[in-house]
């Protein structure tokens, strides 16, 4: 059963990335019959994005009947569901307002997300005590469906702003906008370089001494560029050119520096590679791709996507969390680093929609904002686990 | 008309000033839950002290009773012993008692600290924390005062000084 | 400060900007549009600035001072997270030295602040005051006018409002019961006056942002409540196996509550269980599966004296879980901790050096000793002196931590016949410190062990409270938010038949109805202003 699921889970994967081929296909702009063309492989893109979703819930389910419990315990489960639960935002909205464009950006945000996940340990691993209530699986997949309906309003306000912020002049938005695209590409990067060192199986470790005094191995997976504070490294391998600030204290706090430097490592240098190869800003180039989408649809469509997400994220993020959290731990409230950051997530988009309906902030300040929300979902996905200790940080 | 908005408005902004006021109040000076806090009745209780006698709070009513909660391995609470010792024969004919509750020691480990402090007032033994529970007892030593109507009129779980101790006793003197 | 009359005949609050009934721009800078918002309805606070509540009530009514509260909570929130606040740092250890010693000059910078406290901090209470106000004041001022706006507002609209909408067309040749038949189909509520139509759907939708602040406020009173006297009882109860302990927070004059534990069981999951066999491997120790404690509940009689004896009457017996408390009364029972194996009982058996030979054994209880045992045949031992949590002090000298007997040490007094003086020795755990000359020393024969376990008891009487408040303020939001108002204007002119749309939000969809509606009727498609300026 387990291996089914995976490989589910792997065919939902490639069916992703052939749906984002296909809308990429229905945007190109160089056919001369464009209406039929466009229809077409926006179809072709639209059903394998629904095939992909499929397989992806027969992963859920088979992996579900597999380990007893639903599978959003872990961070690979978790996260996975969370690019399943974008996937199924994207469906929605797409049914709703037919943009084709809107596939091109959010299938392979999805993908990475996804791709990401898998770099998390794959077990399926036994439920310890505080996580055993029905409540694990109504609060999480809600809070997740809610940032994935969130997440598509990121992709939304992104495309927005590809296509109109100015590109023929180096401006302060130009430059946050290439941010934004590298820290994207800083995925990829993880990716590649999770995946080739893995490929040549590269180890070297460290003895430190852990919280309790005991002197502990860690073993990194890739070259050490950040070592353990205080440690010692017991073989030849390529030595650490510093060691992580006592204060990093989750758990691995020095391998998941380690592996963040490296992945920004990499994307830079992806982002260094196409901009070679364009030669042009990234998000200039992908401009001329999206220039016949209408703005106005896009600011709409990422607006939906709050209104529709954030009344589902209040839900499931913070009133299931709270009813678990007063069963689980006693109290419903209790400032743990996660449910602040989802305390921060909903005061942001609560901002989001009182500056857009009282203020006015229409456009290209909504499409910023839309952008600053899902950094601060990501980080509350990302960060919080691995770096902010708490009740959490399971994984 | 517009009298009756600056009513209401004065009005409504008095509440919530009040409210947020009380709850950064309690938040800062007090700890939530089931204190016994200065005003309050002090609970009565029966123990039975170290020589084996039962002590009730209420056969007290009409003297003054420094009520100290303790244990051996606490250094404050050692420093204030030979203190709370002496003004105890200080005070005792002036109607002041001290009832020094040990928090769940055995008779063993307590006898042979009374013996080498020469502690002569009564040592009720909380065995169980009953007391200490009951009057929501945290870090010790905590000191209550409680004067002869049985009223809370002193709350403190600072380490005393014997001028303090002095005050203290001065306060329900009856 | 009089009413301003239109000249469709209504009279309108000071500082309308759209007359409430007809739409009617009542000032020429007034941009019909964003003033939709509210209707172009008169914020009451803007109007009066006569004395300092007033302009505290106006400070407050401003939306752009309520998103600055909101952006100010959320940056004060992130900055909480970024060292562990104090109730997460061990109990035991000083804050102004641990922030320090753990996160260098920037935790002590943090300490000094007091950062480590932020969410209990008045500044911090302050805050979240303000933001109640500010809910409360921008709501009242906005909604009630609103309210009157939507109420009073006519059918028939002002030319320049209708020509100000962002949604527009003009036609000829419509049958005004065609548009009126297919609206209907798309359930809007038609209205008729002069041969003009207004339609309108889901205006209930507009009252959502309101409803859900009402939820808020109801949240945060709930939240304040808290800390009230009785309100709120938070304790923590440890409980040996076999023992009975009353329960902090019930009180004694009705009755006090005891609980038994009678067993604490922890599961550990198997290593070899097939399903998680890989996941298990990887991992260091084990992994728990459960913990538990089978507990039983006691009441005393009504007029129990703190500290006597109780007489305990059986209420019942319960499982408490992780997950699953134990609920009596208002109360409820956590399971948040545990002590496995704390020592209980140690026995010693009295042993001739020479020979070996033992002459007796006694078992001391741990946290009861006797002070004298007698092993009969004139052979006795006396405990002298019993640190439960032995530590030598800064003095050298022999000491105890704390109360619970995690490393016993006892001064023994050994008397036989042959010693009747006695001889002293000093027994802990793998210690024995004694004089050379001693015929007999206690040898360790044995121990025997009890788990604890740790429940968190709680009462909460704000719980229905904010419960009460996050319903309503859900229902708000998604009223507010999963429906809108959609309102479409039809006027025969003379220049022809005045068509124009508004939405509060979703334009698509409102798009969709208009679509159906020309596709069904002459009316000429409406032209969406905004896109036109764009291309």
């Amino acid at each position: 059963m387990s291996e089914l699921s995976s490989t589910l889970l792997y065919s939902a994967f490639i069916i992703y990335l052939f749906s984002t081929l296909f809308f990429a296909m229905s945007i190109s702009d160089k056919k001369q019959s464009k209406a039929a063309y466009t229809k077409r492989w926006g179809r072709i893109g639209f059903i394998s994005a629904c095939a992909g979703f499929l397989f992806q819930l027969g992963y859920f389910i088979t992996r579900w009947i597999a380990s007893g419990h639903a599978p959003v315990s872990n961070l690979f489960e978790f996260t996975t569901f969370f690019g399943m639960m974008m996937v199924l935002a994207f469906i929605i909205l797409y049914i709703i307002y037919r943009t084709n464009g809107l596939g091109v950006f959010a299938m392979p945000v999805a993908v990475l997300v996804i791709s990401y996940a898998s770099m998390f340990p794959r077990e399926i691993s036994p439920l310890i005590p505080a996580l055993q209530s029905d409540w694990l699986k109504i609060h999480v997949t809600t809070a997740a469906l809610g940032e994935g309906i969130l997440a598509i309003s990121f992709v939304s306000g992104l495309i927005y702003l590809i296509r109109t912020v100015d590109q023929s002049v180096s401006t302060k938005k130009t430059k946050w906008l290439e941010i934004i695209l590298y820290s994207l590409l800083s995925v990829v990067g993880f990716i590649v370089v999770s995946l080739a060192f893995k490929g040549t199986g590269y180890e070297t470790s460290f003895e430190m001494m852990n919280e309790n005094n005991q002197p502990t191995k860690i073993v990194y997976e890739m070259p050490a560029l950040a070592g353990p504070a205080n440690g010692k490294q017991l073989d030849e391998g390529f030595g650490p050119l510093f060691s992580t600030p006592s204060w990093m204290n989750g758990v691995d706090a020095s391998i998941k520096l380690n592996t963040f430097i490296w992945s920004l490592v990499a994307g830079l240098i992806i982002y260094g590679l196409l901009r070679l190869i364009l030669r042009k800003r990234i998000s200039a180039a992908l401009q001329s791709k999206v220039n016949n989408m209408n703005p106005e649809l896009l600011d709409e469509i990422s607006y939906r996507a709050v209104a529709i997400g954030f009344p589902i994220f209040t839900l499931g993020a913070l009133i299931f969390a709270m009813i678990w959290a007063q069963q689980a731990w006693s109290r419903f409230w209790g400032w743990d680093p996660k449910e602040v950051w989802a305390l921060i997530t909903f005061l942001f988009y609560a901002a989001y929609l009182h500056l857009r309906l009282s203020r006015g902030w229409h456009g290209e300040k909504s499409a910023w904002l839309c952008v600053l929300g899902f950094w601060i979902i990501t980080f509350n996905l990302i960060a919080v686990n691995l770096v902010l200790v708490g009740l959490h940080s399971y994984a | 008309m517009k009298k009756k908005r600056l009513w209401f408005r004065s009005a409504l902004l008095a509440i919530l000033v009040i409210a947020v006021g009380y709850t950064i109040y309690n938040s800062i000076f007090e700890e939530t839950g089931t204190y016994i806090s200065k005003g309050d009745r002090a609970p009565n209780f029966v123990l039975t002290d170290l020589d084996g006698n039962r002590v009730e709070l209420e056969d007290y009513r009409g003297k003054g009773v420094f009520l100290n909660f303790w244990g051996t391995w606490c250094k404050p609470c050692e420093r204030e012993m030979p203190y709370m010792q002496r003004q105890y024969e200080a005070y005792k004919e002036q109607g002041v008692e001290i009832l020094a509750v040990n928090v769940s020691e055995t008779n063993v480990s307590v006898k042979n600290f009374a013996k080498r402090y020469h502690l002569t007032f009564p040592i009720p033994m909380d065995k169980q924390r009953e007391v200490t529970k009951a009057y929501g007892i945290g870090p010790i030593p905590t000191t209550i005062l409680v004067d002869k109507d049985g009223k809370v009129v002193e709350r403190t779980s600072e380490s005393l000084s014997e001028e303090k101790i002095i005050s203290f006793m001065e306060k329900i003197k009856p | 400060m009089q009413s301003k009359l239109c000249e469709c005949g209504h009279s309108n609050p000071y500082g309308t900007s759209l007359c409430q009934a007809c739409g009617k721009p009542l000032d020429n800078e007034v941009e019909v549009l964003s003033s939709m918002r509210y209707e172009g309805s008169a914020r009451r606070s803007q109007t009066y600035k006569s004395t300092i509540v007033d302009r505290v009530w106006n400070f407050f009514s401003s939306v752009k001072v309520g998103v600055w509260l909101i952006v100010t909570i959320l940056v004060a929130a992130a900055i909480g997270t970024i060292f562990p606040q104090e109730m997460f740092i061990p109990p035991n250890v000083d804050p102004a030295s641990h922030y320090e010693s753990e996160y260098g000059t920037l935790g002590f910078i943090y300490y000094l602040l007091g950062f480590h406290n932020l969410y209990g901090s008045w500044w911090f209470i302050i805050l979240l005051g303000m933001l109640g106000l500010s809910i409360i004041i921008a709501s009242l001022d906005r909604g009630i006018p609103l309210y009157k706006a939507l109420k009073t507002q006519r059918v028939t609209r002002h030319d320049q409002f209708m020509k100000n909408q962002r949604l527009l067309s003009v036609s000829h040749d419509v049958e005004m019961e065609e548009i009126k038949y297919s609206l209907e189909t798309l359930r809007y509520k038609v209205r008729e006056e002069e041969g003009n139509l207004f339609a309108e759907k889901g205006r209930f939708s507009r009252w959502g942002a309101y409803v859900n602040h009402v939820g808020l406020i109801i949240f945060l009173t709930g939240a304040m409540l808290r800390f009230f006297p009785g309100m709120y009882v938070d304790e923590i109860l440890w409980v040996r196996e076999g023992e009975k302990a009353s329960i902090p927070g019930t009180k004694s004059d009705e009755g006090q509550f005891y609980l038994e534990n009678n067993d604490f069981i922890l599961e550990m999951y198997d290593k070899n269980d097939k399903k998680f066999n890989s996941a298990l491997s990887s991992v260091d120790g084990e992994v728990a599966k459960n913990y538990q404690s089978n507990v039983t509940l006691y009441k005393t009689e009504p007029a129990h004296t703190i500290g006597e004896e109780p007489k305990l009457l059986k209420v019942k017996d319960g499982v408490i879980r992780v997950n699953e408390p134990f609920k009596f009364d208002s109360f409820a029972l956590y399971q948040t901790d545990f002590k496995l194996n704390e020592f209980y009982k140690m026995s010693f058996k009295l042993e001739e050096k020479s020979t070996g030979k033992f002459f007796g054994d006694l078992t001391v209880d741990l946290h009861e000793p006797e002070t004298e045992y007698d092993l009969g045949n004139g052979y006795r031992v006396e405990i002298l002196d019993y640190y439960p949590n032995f530590v030598l002090n800064e003095h050298n000298q022999p000491a105890t931590v704390n109360n619970l007997p995690d490393n016993p040490a006892f001064v023994f007094a050994m008397y036989s016949p042959s010693t009747p003086k006695g001889e002293k020795a000093f027994v802990g755990i793998q210690k024995n410190i004694e004089s050379g000359d001693n015929q007999f020393k206690m040898s360790f024969a044995g121990i025997e062990t009890k788990d604890l376990t740790a429940l968190t008891v709680r009462k909460d009487h704000t719980l229905w409270i904010i419960a009460l408040g996050g319903i309503i303020f859900m229902i708000g939001v998604t009223q507010g938010l999963y429906w809108n108002y959609r309102r479409i204007w039809i006027k025969q002119n003379e220049d022809g038949i005045w068509a124009a749309a508004h939405t509060n939000k979703n334009w698509y969809g409102l798009k969709k109805d208009l679509e159906f509606l020309s596709d069904k009727t002459n009316l000429t498609p409406l032209e969406d202003k905004e896109i036109d300026s764009i291309k």
